[in-house]
């Protein structure tokens, strides 16, 4: 049977290259295009908030390897527009239609704005996701502001407030919930973070938004009000709030697609908006909602790294060998971070946990490992400046391995003492964005954003 | 009662003690290979063995696995080092070592270099020559390398090479060795024991910039080192530091010499010894094997190993596991994905991996460009009785020419 002869992959970033390479690898000899909003070429996004923020390294140095030539038609600074499944073409900004066999959609996510115009707009207001986001956030920094305001205490907010403390800048850091890390971890071990952030001389509010941000004349911000009427006096803010779906240009289009996510199967095919997969349309990345053979009942969309490449290659595999039986894509969700001084890295989803318990070491040491269960499962670890036992976690909760956990670890506590993870109640969907009519293949549609929260 | 099989079914436990005969030093990968049948097994005394890839690598990340494999109480040495120790102590004594270790470590090529090309040039007259690589080369650079790191004095270096070897014996299998060697490794410990603390005492009297005076004097809030770690980690860095380089430049040494296709492609092209030492890590581990034991009871492979036992993980046997590498019997010098247990895994993944490694690369890069038309002079060559720290005792190498250094050209 003869394969498709034109690929299209909307989105260039680390799932759309890492598609294109494995379409290549599974023998796809015909026409690849890759389309992307952004001019510059495929980059890799964590060292943005890490290396290249505290000045170690240029954004140059960001742009991911390649694996193998992929000899590809690159769109890049074009965005796409639209897509019309029905004479397999997707549309883009400068007007032009670009006609597929298969298409890839891995548009990724953005950073959620800051919703209130007038504030978002002032000079010194800032987001990061993108190479030219850190570029500005960088110069920003490196101008040496008197104050630097993070809204936001999830992974991104956290490292760009560590890197902020390395530069020896003041910093204050809003976080809406009790606890730093708390929608991704729970409020058991973002109490442990809270105390990274304060040892670290960052000015933590918790429990505390912000009201609104004010400029000076010139429309440069001066200050923010905060929700408990208190001032903070900041030239530059950065929103870190989490990230949308980029998923507008598929309105209308007939997918399952909201800010939320492209909902597909667990082979990574698109879902049209009455459940039933399409043969020629996959989506793969942080953009990607799928059904986890691991989580029955929810549906998943992952900012992970590692997420984005593994999904990227069964896609491709499924895109290419149609005939085959599908790929099921079911990786252990896995993802780190780098701040204050700590590695912290995290296997399975912490967020569908019902108990943690404290494993190894202790969380005043900041060297520790912390199991996550639900109804008397293990579903989750997380480890702080202990990466390299966390492989033996995973292999337990893929077995579904029993919570508590019996490890006897000999840095464990004598009597493990399971807990409420102290998780805030759910967010709702990301407002203002159309959602998606029911999925009727998926029973409950229950969003579970891990991760960059 | 009196016929038996014509086919008789080894056991796990027979198979390993065939592995283990000298005899069979110079290839036990055959029976490595029947082992793998069975990925973990049960030994007819009680310990298990290891021998797939899988169940290797998940085992070394276990927290349920202790490195503690150490005999009963009353035989233990007073304080443990850190390769058998584990966490909290562990992290603790690691931590102290590797902030010593990686800095001096690191930028320490070129002199690496330079110590290969003086070893070598001792030979750059005999012509047609004649080279033993164990004795000449791959014996005395990391034994140079370490003593300098720790801050042993030159003078000093052959009584504690010799020290070190003989007490390398110590960590095979106790039941392979006879009571007279327990007896002699029980002197040469203490003998080595007086040694390191003359040599504490030098250094406390007069401080230098090597890794002993580092530990010693460490003004970092978890330093200094207690002077009974102290001594204990010194004697393990000594062997640790010794042996294992050793086998590995003769191993590749070997490999070379079987794979000659290898050997040209990596005289013309010195990128090639990044993963042509990896492969040698994989295809031909200096360090066979490794143990652990059970915290609590861990099911794998379709099997449950109770609290409380102790498991031989057999890492060369899971270096050539087909069900993880293609064609594991293959030498393939650029080989990709090569995720090999040539250093272990998990919290004791080998601290001088680094410095193995550039010895080993700068080595074999520097025998493949120097040595004119190099051959074996007997394969295989002798081993040495380790089974667990493997490699031959000497390997004489012929050759027609040993052309100057030419900087690497």
């Amino acid at each position: 049977m003869r394969g498709p002869e034109r690929i299209v992959v909307a989105g260039a970033s680390l799932a759309g290259l890492r598609a294109a390479e494995a379409l290549r690898d599974q023998g796809f000899d015909g026409e690849l295009t890759l389309i992307g909003d952004e001019p510059h070429a495929p980059y890799d996004r964590p060292p943005l908030s890490k290396a290249v923020l505290s000045g170690w390294l240029s954004t140059d140095h960001t742009v991911l390897p390649r694996v193998r030539d992929i000899g590809a038609r690159w769109l890049l600074g074009t965005p796409a527009t639209g897509v019309d499944p029905r004479t397999r073409q997707v549309s883009l900004a400068d007007g032009r239609a670009v006609p597929y066999d298969r298409l890839l959609i891995a548009t990724g996510t953005r950073s959620r704005p800051w919703p209130e115009r007038q504030g978002g707009a002032l000079h010194g207001v800032h987001v990061l996701r993108t190479r030219d986001d850190a570029d500005r956030l960088r110069a920003a920094l490196a101008a040496a502001p008197g104050r630097v305001l993070v809204i936001g205490a999830g992974f991104t907010g956290g490292e760009v407030a560590s890197v902020c403390r390395d530069l020896g800048l003041d910093v204050t850091v809003t976080q809406r919930g009790d606890t730093p890390l708390g929608s991704a971890l729970g409020g058991v071990i973002g109490g442990a973070a809270a105390r990274w952030y304060r040892d670290a001389g960052v000015d933590l509010r918790l429990g505390t938004t912000v009201r609104t941000l004010e400029g000076d004349a010139h429309g440069a911000l001066r200050r923010a009000v905060l929700s408990d009427g208190s001032v903070v006096e900041a030239e530059v803010a950065v929103v870190a709030a989490g990230a949308l779906a980029n998923t507008e240009w598929l309105t209308g289009s007939g997918l399952a697609a909201d800010g939320r996510g492209v909902v597909c199967d667990e082979s990574c095919r698109a879902l049209a908006d009455d459940g039933t997969p399409l043969g020629d349309v996959f989506a793969a990345g942080d953009v990607a909602r799928w059904p986890h053979p691991l989580y029955p009942g929810q549906l998943l969309r992952l900012d992970h790294w590692d997420n984005a490449v593994a999904q990227a290659r069964t896609a491709a595999h499924n895109m290419v060998h149609a005939s085959r039986a599908p790929l099921v894509h079911r990786p252990l969700p896995a993802f780190w971070s780098n701040q204050f001084g700590v590695n912290l890295k995290c296997v399975g989803l912490p967020a569908l946990a019902d108990q943690v318990v404290l494993t190894q070491g202790s969380l005043d040491q900041r060297q520790f490992v912390a199991a996550y269960g639900r109804q008397d499962r293990l579903v989750a670890a997380v480890a702080v400046d202990s990466p390299r036992v966390l492989d033996g976690y995973a292999a337990l909760i893929e077995a579904g391995a029993p919570f508590p956990p019996v490890l006897n670890a000999t840095d464990g506590p004598d009597r493990p003492e399971p807990l409420d993870p102290a998780f805030p109640r759910p967010a709702d969907p990301a407002p203002g964005l159309p959602s998606v009519a029911a999925t009727p293949s998926v029973p409950s549609a229950q969003a579970v954003l891990a991760g960059h929260e | 009662m009196t016929t038996t099989s014509a086919t008789p079914q080894h056991t796990a436990a027979e198979l390993f003690a065939q592995a283990l005969r000298h005899e069979h030093r110079p290839n036990p990968y055959p029976h490595y290979e029947q082992l793998l049948r069975e990925p973990i097994a049960r030994m007819d005394d009680g310990n298990w063995l290891a021998t797939g890839h899988r169940e290797i690598s998940l085992l070394l990340r276990d927290p349920r696995i202790s490195a503690d494999r150490l005999p009963p109480p009353q035989q233990r040495p007073i304080r443990k080092s850190l390769l058998v120790e584990d966490p909290p102590k562990h992290d603790q004594l690691r931590q102290l070592v590797s902030r010593q270790f990686v800095p001096r470590v690191m930028g320490m090529r070129d002199h690496i270099d330079k110590l290969v090309t003086d070893l070598l040039d001792a030979h750059i007259s005999e012509q047609p020559g004649h080279l033993d690589v164990v004795a000449d080369l791959a014996y005395p650079l990391p034994v140079t390398v370490i003593c300098e790191l720790l801050g042993v004095p030159r003078e000093d270096e052959s009584l504690f090479g010799s020290l070190a070897r003989r007490l390398t014996r110590g960590l095979d299998p106790i039941d392979t060795q006879t009571e007279d060697e327990i007896r002699e490794l029980q002197e040469t410990r203490a003998e080595l024991q007086q040694y390191l603390e003359g040599l504490i005492a030098r250094h406390d009297a007069a401080p230098g910039g090597d890794l002993l005076s580092g530990l010693m004097h460490s003004q970092h809030p978890e330093g200094p080192m207690d002077p009974i770690d102290l001594r204990v980690t010194l004697g393990l860095l000594l062997i640790a530091g010794h042996e294992t380089t050793v086998n590995l430049i003769a191993n590749g040494t070997l490999a070379l010499l079987r794979h000659p296709d290898a050997l040209a492609r990596l005289r013309t092209d010195p990128d090639l010894a990044t993963p042509l030492v990896e492969e040698v890590l994989r295809y031909d581990p200096p360090v066979q094997m490794s143990g652990r034991s059970t915290l609590a009871d861990i099911d794998i492979a379709g099997t449950t190993i109770p609290k409380g036992s102790r498991i031989r993980l057999l890492l060369a046997a899971g270096n050539r596991d087909p069900q993880r590498f293609a064609d594991p019997d293959r030498f393939v010098p650029d080989r990709a994905d090569n995720a090999h247990l040539g250093f272990g895994g998990g919290i004791h993944y080998c601290i001088g991996a680094t410095l193995a490694r550039a010895e080993a690369q700068i080595a074999l890069t520097a025998l493949a460009r120097r040595l004119a038309s190099p051959g074996l002079v007997a394969d295989p060559p002798p081993y040495r009785e380790n089974a667990i720290l493997r490699g031959p005792e000497s390997l004489p190498v012929s050759f027609t020419r040993l052309s100057p250094d030419n900087g690497g050209a």
